[in-house]
């Protein structure tokens, strides 16, 4: 609980001295290259707090932090934070799904692998989820949208909804549901490796104990030795895996949500990246790590109640 | 070091190469690595590297968007660039990056690794409150503001995947070191009047080296997929073109919409297999070095 605290206040200062004191002149770079009067960068860096001591400027941001004004957006001129808020929904669903998705499917194909060890259906499945693992998850996002909305057009090839649409209620719902499909799809691609081979390697452990012996002695048959005694036993590591992925649901798609333009999260930080725009950036990053912070948290929470062995440590 | 230390050395090694020369799925990623490796070190006698000049490709008279049909291997890009001269000189830099970035994290984590588990106490509580800090700070997000705030060139990605990708290899590290330390021999050496630095080099460091290394091969996959994504989000350096960079001007230039599949198809491909293959050898490596491994998989 502390420790969390802390590693929020580590944050909060990193956060601060990184943009204020190694960019020394962000209005310089907002208008890189553009012959802007002297008085209009006067302006603009009073109306940022730029010409205060460091000191000054940093008890100012903690204040204004505490009190989530993020300043104003560079590129729109918007409060960081009100951007911010206005993205988070199309996040949330995108990944969101996306996780429960990859953690159910993953799960599922890691226990099929582990039971039917170093037959073809584990090779295929354990194969098969390391090379979705292997890519870079935008590149697969980039080869989805060239086949699916490209070449059959079964699919938008970006947003979340069709421009200058005006529906509303289940039409609006169902046209969202199909841009949803194809980035939801790449994500869940993306995801599934890391459930399937934790889950694989966690039930793998668990079948060589004895209990499960005794189960077979019993006369229990196979799909319920594996249901009802291994697979439980198994869980652990991949609860505390969702647990701690859930605190990347924020952050966790940020390279193909720009691939699909889908208007989140990740797009705000990838246009804030092409700026810079710096505060954007910055208040991005402060909730993306209030994010993984909060969900350690949890995870560590969850982990004790599940396995009171833990406890003590 | 004596001559008797030398040849245990190089028998721990002839022992390693046995055991990795009979898994096949270490093999099977040290040849596809070596290939790439031969691509990257061959780039002069592959591609011409005035191809990656739209000035060149224009004098030459390539097409614009040409398919591997009409400009084989690979096709030309939007300012009519030979596709495979940038797939042969991106090969390069993505493989340089991932490694001179993977030296850089397996260096600090190391050092913080064995200082912490060996010193213990107060020096090993903070330096584990710093690595906490690090490890549950999210890392791309880190890598992003650092990169963005820092400046766009091959150094400064290879310094920001260094700086926010070391931490689990500290702990590892840590905790490898806290099981020697209590091993008889380090306190026999101690008996004998060695010193702390003596022991960590001669006594703690190579009882650790076989599990930094494992660490150090799967932690290539993470640095190039960094590396791809940062250039992909427009982070990457304008003068050296990466794998990554190669996609992000195909993005950038749409050549998706013209289904230009020749633009993007190869550098991905690259590094899904370049990374497969680290992956590879890096599991097999871990099973050598962690026999209770291999019971598992």
């Amino acid at each position: 609980m502390l420790g969390s605290l802390l590693t929020l206040v580590f944050v909060l200062v990193f956060n601060f001295f990184l943009f204020r004191v190694v960019q020394t002149d962000p209005i310089g770079s907002l208008f890189r290259g553009r012959n802007v009067p002297q008085e209009v960068l006067d302006e603009l860096r009073d109306e940022f707090g730029l010409d205060e001591s460091q000191l000054t400027q940093f008890a100012y941001y903690v204040r204004e932090t505490a009190q989530l004004n993020f300043g104003i957006s560079y590129q729109s001129r918007q409060p960081v934070w009100d951007e911010i808020v206005s993205a988070v929904p199309a996040t949330v669903t995108l990944v969101g799904i996306s996780s429960i998705l990859s953690a159910v499917i993953g799960t599922i194909g890691g226990i099929v692998a582990a039971w039917r060890r170093n037959t073809w259906k584990d090779h295929s499945i354990t194969s098969g989820t390391m090379v979705f693992y292997s890519m870079p998850d935008f590149w697969l996002g980039m080869i989805l949208l060239v086949i699916f909305a490209v070449v059959l057009g079964w699919f938008p090839v970006g947003g979340m909804v069709d421009i200058g649409s005006t529906e509303t209620g289940l039409a609006r719902l169902l046209d969202q549901a199909h841009h949803l499909f194809l980035p939801a799809l790449t994500l869940t691609l993306a995801y599934l490796g890391e459930y399937t081979l934790v889950t694989r390697s966690s039930l793998l452990d668990v079948m060589g104990e004895d209990y499960l012996t005794v189960a077979r002695a019993k006369g229990l048959r196979d799909a319920m030795v594996r249901n009802r005694h291994a697979v439980p036993n198994a869980l652990l590591p991949v609860v505390t895996l969702a647990a701690i992925n859930l605190g990347f649901v924020l952050s966790g798609a940020i390279a193909v949500e720009a691939v699909y333009s889908w208007p989140g999260l990740g797009k705000a930080t990838a246009d804030a990246i092409r700026g810079p725009d710096l505060p954007m950036l910055q208040g991005l990053f402060l909730l993306f790590s209030a994010a993984v912070i909060l969900f350690n948290l949890l995870a560590d929470l969850t982990y004790a109640w599940l396995d009171p062995r833990v406890e003590g440590a | 070091m004596t001559s008797l230390a030398m040849a245990r050395r190089r028998a721990t090694a002839a022992r390693v190469w046995g055991q990795f020369r009979r898994s096949r799925q270490g093999m099977i990623g040290l040849g596809v690595l070596a290939v790439f490796a031969l691509v990257a070190l061959a780039a002069p006698l592959l591609a011409d590297v005035r191809d990656l000049n739209p000035v060149f490709a224009r004098a030459e008279g390539n097409a614009q968007w040409a398919s591997p049909f009409d400009h084989p291997p690979l096709g030309t890009d939007y300012i009519r660039r030979s596709v495979w001269a940038q797939f042969v000189w991106g090969s390069r830099v993505s493989l340089f990056v991932g490694l001179a970035a993977t030296v850089l994290t397996v260096l600090i984590g190391s050092v913080i690794g064995i200082v912490a588990g060996y010193l213990g106490g107060r020096s090993d509580g903070a330096l584990m409150r710093v690595t906490e800090w690090f490890l549950v700070i999210p890392f791309l997000p880190l890598a992003i503001v650092l990169a963005s705030v820092l400046g766009r060139s091959v150094w400064i990605i290879i310094f920001v995947i260094g700086i926010t990708s070391w931490p689990s290899t500290a702990r590892l590290v840590r905790a490898q070191v806290l099981t020697v330390k209590q091993r008889l021999f380090v306190d026999r050496a101690r008996s004998l009047g060695a010193k702390g630095s003596h022991i960590v080099a001669h006594h703690v460091l190579p009882n650790v080296s076989g599990l930094i290394l494992a660490n150090a091969t799967l932690a290539v996959p993470i640095s190039i997929l960094t590396e791809t994504t940062l250039s992909f989000l427009g982070l990457g350096d304008p003068s050296s073109a990466s794998w990554g960079k190669t996609l992000e001007e195909a993005f950038v230039n749409g050549a998706m919409v013209r289904n230009a599949w020749w633009y993007f198809i190869p550098a991905g491909f690259g590094i899904l297999v370049v990374v497969l293959a680290f992956t590879l050898i890096g599991r097999t490596l871990e099973e050598i070095a962690n026999p209770r491994l291999s019971r598992a998989r």
